[in-house]
């Protein structure tokens, strides 16, 4: 049986690692994206958890909400890229300083 | 008959509802129509506020021409209204000074005219809503509100600068609003109303008070204004339009002393005589510190500036003079004609430095100069006007007949009363006031014909004379017989010194 | 009563009518049409003052005190416009209406050419007006409602001719000069309202005893007495109007201005003003010694130095500017001395002997084409008999020539000054007995200048001269008349009578002139007298000495000059008060400006506090701009940080 330390440690692990790809990753817009929805899902890892755990189903009805608004933001962040792409021809993530100070 | 009529909101909407409809006639073909409907409203406006003086009750100290009714309910918010002898003559100079500077912008006026009327329609409503205004919040609503016309005023009609004057002055005055707005939502918060009347009557810590006390004295110093947040006010007349100045110099410098009169001095008296040193202080490096700067200024707007900010320094010597003199002689007798040569000052130097405004106005309009050394000799090619300008500078420099010295001579009795030192600066103004305004009419006025510009001015029209006889008429009447105004706002006056007089403090 | 009431009333609307309808209506009514309206508002004027004469002081009426209209009412105290008749104002009323008459119909003769007539017309029937308000007022309110109006005309009359620049420096500075004696008068009317809470002279004379005592501090621990800080700041009002040391400078340059101006107000009425407050507060001054003693002293240095000072002009008005300069300091030396009646008195025949000196002046100016150098006349006689026979009169009253008007004023002065126990009394002896013998050699030095020796104006001057037109030369001898008779007419009464009533206060202790009045046989027997006395050789010794110099040794006064060079160059340079003022108070007035200005406004308050306040916002934010890199993955970087820190702080604080 696996405890519910162990889901909260994989969701900690996945939450680290969309960290480290956004820190880390200095090349592709793209990534950036990626690990933004590896964030929400280790957050959705952690909803179900203690949902299941706690016996309280709100917690899953949130995790699909999560998911609607994710979906609808990617959407949106990959027409944003590609406008963006189009605009500066380049998704090179050290390039795009446009608000520097 | 007009007993029953909402006198004071109509004197607050009619202007602005004119405003509105003047800036319908829109574009600069329509300029004549926009000019009439501007007139039409002024004066519909200045005939409605005269039963306010002529209803008035000078019995009593109560407010007279109440309204109140429910705007904000879930925050005790109401629309209230009413005036008493001390608002009531400034509404009445309000109306009277918009019909003469709608008049004033007549010809001189050539781009968007209909919205430079409408401008000064909407501002005269919002200050008649200041004055009339007994809840704080429509207070503080119509004195932020009337930043706007100005700032656009100044903004768009101005001179070369105007765009650094247009921020000092708004920034320097919005600066002092906001601590007003603080004050304001304590005081809301101890009485659990927002009714100007009902602060009056509020008992106050000290510490609560002095802190009042400060936060409304940088909201009003700054409007007045006082030594040394004054120099907006040189940079702002300048650049407006001479409508704008005869407005700001008229009008809104009153608003300052007016807010004393209503707020500092009944809400806070104990924090008003404990800093009652730094309001004589000021007041007089105001008098005097100012009338030397007034001297050697090169640019005529700039020196009237600096006169008036002279001049407004007797308004608060008089107002905060009370408990020096309560100090000096152990009585209160004297604190009362202060107060009242305060107000006095303050309707008188609306006039005067309208007057002066106006004057150079039409030397500008002429020359497009304010540098009094483009000048010498006026009077031999506009004499007329040299007679008015001659006049208006006599008043200026506190001539007994003429309204200047009504409020200079008042302020001076009754501050000899609490020091002497007090009333030998004050009265210092009477050599300085005379030597710079004098020193520019010579300049100015007399002497030979100085260029060949001078040489070619015409002098004024039928509509500039019209201006200046009414205004010239207004001087003298004022200084030869100052009673009826005095017997307005005695009752208020000797009310307001009852608050002064009686400690707020929480024992 | 309420006849005389009306009587009063129109006498000072009558020339404000006048003035109102030439000055607004100028070009309608036309020249003519200007000098009729203002003449008969100014005769209507002089009429009924010599009604008013006659009902107070020959009919021996009560004093007349009420008030016009209230001019306003502030805690209870009323301010009103109203008017005290009694002696010495219709006294003062004849005078002015009188010599005002006479300088309106000169008038009409001596500017008849120039653009400003109807201005010039409405100016000075304006200032009768402003002079009777400032004589007949029953309070201090209206005193100095009148005491400024006739600084007003004062200054639009010295600038009449605005094209000048020497007038209108001269006006501004007039005007000025003036403001600063005002500035110490209204301080005393408001230490008269603190300390008597009224401004009506009834009222206020009827409290001096309980008033005396009371003291004020100023400097430091001093007390001082309130009455002489009353007096004194009083006494700096009239130091200025009536241009007392050292607020004199004004006078002479208020030459610039016309003629018949120079007669009325500079010398006639005005600049009487003063001496009329001065004796009008008599009840005040009578109770404070060291304010007397002041008054004393400044009327003495005035009397004596500036009557040097008219030893060494060569302007024909000047000489008579400084000579008026000269009597008003003896009229105020007489306050000094307690003797108000005999101040009254000499300026009473002043008002008529150097209004008639500045007219004949002016006649030869007219005659000269207004050329003013008197070292350029000389001769005169023959050409202006008229002119010439009125100016000896007048010179004649002015040293105190026994008969003369100005004798027996004159010499009422002296002897109450050498009777007056009063402190500086032996100082103001000296320098009134001194000034008689400078009198007598200025005038005569101008007399013999301009009428006798050698024509020394140039050919084409000298073939144009002849006599003044009848609407100049009617005024001079209507003028000599009271110049001649005025004196023995009124001594009697003004002095060893008693003409002023309870007009003029004087404690027992201080009637110096009571004292020496009580010898008073008659003004024939006080005419044979004088030839016993000093100011009577002194004087003939003044014209003795005029004559050898001017007349029988024309080239010593050049060597005089020339043996004493720094004294004639002291004299010359009006002992530099002008340059001081001009240097110290005017220079040091706008150099202070400017730095307070410069440096106050410009750099600390804009500079420092406002635009320094502006830039200091622009400096931090352009120093923390930096933080914004611009790189999304620095922002969420700090994004994190900041939760962990929140978190950590929430963690570490529920602890």
């Amino acid at each position: 049986m696996l405890a519910l330390s162990d889901f909260l440690i994989l969701g900690a692990v996945m939450f680290g690692l969309s960290i480290a790809g956004i820190f880390i990753n200095r090349k592709n817009i793209i990534i950036l994206l990626m690990a933004i929805e590896l964030m929400l899902l280790a957050v959705n890892m952690n909803f179900i958890a203690f949902s299941h755990f706690l016996g309280d189903t709100a917690g899953q009805v949130f995790v699909f909400f999560i998911l609607t608004v994710a979906a609808a933001e990617a959407a949106i962040g990959l027409a944003i890229l590609v406008v963006l792409f189009r605009n500066k021809r380049t998704i090179n993530v050290t390039e795009l300083d446009s608000m520097k100070g | 008959m007009f007993s029953d009529w909402p006198l004071l909101s109509l004197v607050i909407w009619i202007p602005i509802l004119g405003g509105i409809l003047v800036l319908v006639t829109g574009s600069d073909k329509q300029a004549p129509l926009a000019r009439l409907t501007a007139l039409f409203w002024s004066v519909v406006t200045f005939l409605i506020s005269i039963p306010l003086y002529t209803g008035f009750d000078t019995d009593t100290a109560a407010m007279q021409f109440t309204e109140r009714h429910e705007w904000i309910g879930s925050w005790d918010i109401f629309y209230h209204l009413g005036v008493d002898g001390i608002s009531m003559p400034l509404i009445l100079l309000t109306t009277f000074i918009t019909v003469l500077v709608v008049i004033a912008g007549w010809e001189v006026i050539k781009e968007r005219v209909a919205q430079y009327m409408s401008a000064f329609l909407i501002m005269e409503g919002l200050m008649n809503g200041v004055f009339a205004s007994l809840d704080s919040a429509l207070f503080y609503v119509f004195w932020e509100a009337m930043l706007i016309p100005m700032f656009i005023i100044i903004g768009v009609w101005g001179g070369q600068n105007r765009i650094y004057a247009t921020i000092k002055f708004f920034l320097y005055t919005f600066f002092g609003s906001v601590f007003m707005l603080v004050a304001l939502l304590y005081l809301y918060f101890q009485t659990g109303s927002f009714a100007i009347l009902d602060f009056h009557q509020q008992p106050l810590g000290m510490t609560p008070q002095i802190l009042i006390f400060l936060a409304f004295l940088i909201a009003f110093a700054v409007k007045v204004p006082m030594w040394p947040v004054h120099t907006w006010l040189p940079d702002a007349h300048v650049e407006a339009p001479t409508g704008g100045s005869v407005i700001l110099a008229a009008i809104m410098l009153k608003l300052g002393a007016y807010g004393f009169l209503r707020f500092s001095l009944p809400i806070t008296p104990d924090a008003s005589q404990e800093l009652a040193w730094l309001m004589i202080t000021l007041s007089l490096i105001a008098v005097v510190y100012i009338g030397f700067v007034a001297l050697v200024q090169q640019d005529m707007k700039k020196l009237i500036a600096y006169s008036s900010i002279s001049h407004m320094g007797f308004v608060t010597l008089g107002f905060f003079i009370a408990w020096q003199i309560y100090d000096n002689t152990g009585s209160y007798s004297g604190a009362a004609m202060g107060i009242s040569g305060g107000i006095v000052q303050m309707i008188s130097h609306g006039f005067v430095s309208g007057a002066l405004f106006l004057c150079v106005g039409v030397m500008y309009d002429r020359m497009h100069s304010r540098q009094i050394s483009d000048y010498g000799g006026v009077v031999n090619t506009m004499p007329v006007f040299a007679a008015f300008m001659v006049l208006f500078a006599m008043a200026n420099a506190g001539l007994p007949g003429t309204s200047g010295f009504v409020g200079e001579f008042m302020v001076i009795l009754s501050s000899f009363k609490a020091n002497f030192w007090y009333a030998f600066l004050a009265a210092l103004t009477l050599i300085l006031g005379a030597a710079y305004t004098l020193w520019m009419v010579k300049r100015v006025i007399f002497g030979t014909v100085a260029n060949d510009n001078v040489a070619a001015l015409q002098d004024i029209g039928r509509r500039e004379f019209l201006i200046l006889a009414i205004l010239a008429v207004a001087v003298l009447t004022l200084g030869i017989w100052p009673a009826p105004l005095l017997e307005v706002m005695d009752a208020s006056v000797e009310n307001l010194l009852l608050h002064m007089t009686q400690s707020k403090v929480i024992q | 009563m309420n006849n005389m009431e009306n009587v009063y009333l129109w006498t000072v609307l009558a020339p404000l009518i006048g003035a109102i309808i030439a000055g607004l209506f100028g070009k309608r009514v036309g020249r003519a049409g200007a000098h009729w309206v203002t003449i008969i508002g100014v005769a209507v004027a002089f009429v009924l003052s010599a009604i008013t004469f006659k009902h107070m002081v020959i009919d021996g009426a009560e004093v007349y005190n009420a008030s016009v209209y209230t001019w306003m009412v502030s805690e209870g105290i009323r301010f009103e416009i109203g008017f005290l008749i009694d002696n010495l104002t219709a006294m003062m009323m004849v005078v002015v209406t009188f010599v005002s008459l006479m300088v309106h119909i000169y008038t009409v003769g001596y500017m008849h050419e120039d653009p400003g007539y109807q201005r010039f017309f409405s100016y000075i029937s304006l200032f009768t007006f402003s002079m009777l308000m400032l004589v007949m007022a029953n309070n201090f309110l209206q005193l100095f409602f009148g005491w400024e109006a006739v600084g007003l005309v004062s200054y639009l009359l010295i600038g009449f001719w605005y094209t000048r620049d020497t007038a209108i420096y001269a006006n501004l500075k007039a005007f000025l000069v003036n403001r600063v004696g005002d500035f110490g008068f209204l301080l005393g009317i408001a230490a008269v309202l603190m300390y008597f809470g009224s401004l009506d002279y009834a009222t206020v004379f009827g409290q001096v005893e309980q008033v005396d005592g009371q003291t004020i501090t100023l400097f430091g621990d001093n007390a001082w007495s309130v009455i002489t800080v009353i007096c004194i700041l009083l006494f700096i009002g009239a130091m200025g109007k009536s241009a007392q040391v050292p607020l004199h400078v004004w006078l002479p340059d208020s030459m610039e201005g016309p003629t018949p101006i120079s007669a009325l107000i500079h010398a006639a009425t005005m600049v009487t003003a003063g001496i009329f407050m001065v004796a009008r507060m008599s009840p005040l001054f009578e109770f404070s010694e060291t304010a007397l003693t002041v008054v004393l002293v400044i009327g003495a240095i005035t009397a004596l130095f500036m009557g040097f000072l008219g030893l060494v002009q060569n302007d024909i008005k000047r000489v008579v500017a400084y000579s008026t300069l000269s009597q008003l300091g003896y009229m105020t030396v007489a306050l000094g001395a307690s003797a108000y009646a005999a101040g009254i008195f000499h300026l009473m025949t002043h008002a008529f002997f150097k209004a008639l000196l500045f007219l004949a002046a002016g006649s030869v100016i007219i005659a000269m084409h207004h050329e003013q150098d008197m070292r350029k006349m000389g001769g005169l006689r023959k050409y202006m008999p008229i002119t010439w026979i009125t100016s000896l009169i007048g010179s004649l009253a002015l040293i105190g020539t026994p008969l003369f008007a100005g004798f027996y004023s004159k010499d009422s002065i002296i002897e109450a000054v050498a009777h007056s126990q009063i402190a500086g009394s032996g100082f103001a002896y000296f320098a009134v007995l001194t000034g008689v013998f400078v009198t007598a050699l200025y005038s005569f030095r101008m007399y013999f200048l301009v009428f006798h020796g050698k024509e020394r104006m140039d050919e084409h001057t000298r073939s144009h001269l002849h006599e003044t037109p009848p609407v100049v030369t009617i005024p001079l001898i209507l003028l000599a008349i009271p110049s001649v008779i005025i004196g023995a007419i009124f001594m009697g009464d003004m002095i060893a009578g008693d003409f002023f009533r309870e007009a003029i206060f004087v404690l027992p202790e201080h009637d110096a002139l009571g004292e020496w009045a009580a010898d008073f046989h008659g003004w024939w027997a006080m005419a044979l007298h004088a030839f016993v006395t000093w100011p009577f050789w002194l004087a003939a010794a003044g014209v003795f000495t005029a004559w050898f110099l001017y007349m029988k040794r024309p080239e010593i006064p050049g060597r005089i000059q020339a043996r004493f060079q720094w004294l004639h160059t002291l004299l010359d340079n009006k002992y530099y008060a002008d340059r001081f003022n001009e240097i110290v108070f005017a220079g040091g007035g706008r150099q202070l400006g400017q730095k307070l200005w410069r440096i106050g406004d410009v750099k600390l308050i804009d500079g420092l506090a406002v635009n320094g306040s502006a830039a200091l916002v622009g400096w931090f934010a352009g120093r923390i701009r930096h933080i914004q890199t611009g790189y999304l993955f620095h922002y969420a970087f700090a994004m994190i940080i900041g939760v962990v820190v929140l978190l950590g702080l929430f963690v570490f604080l529920n602890q």
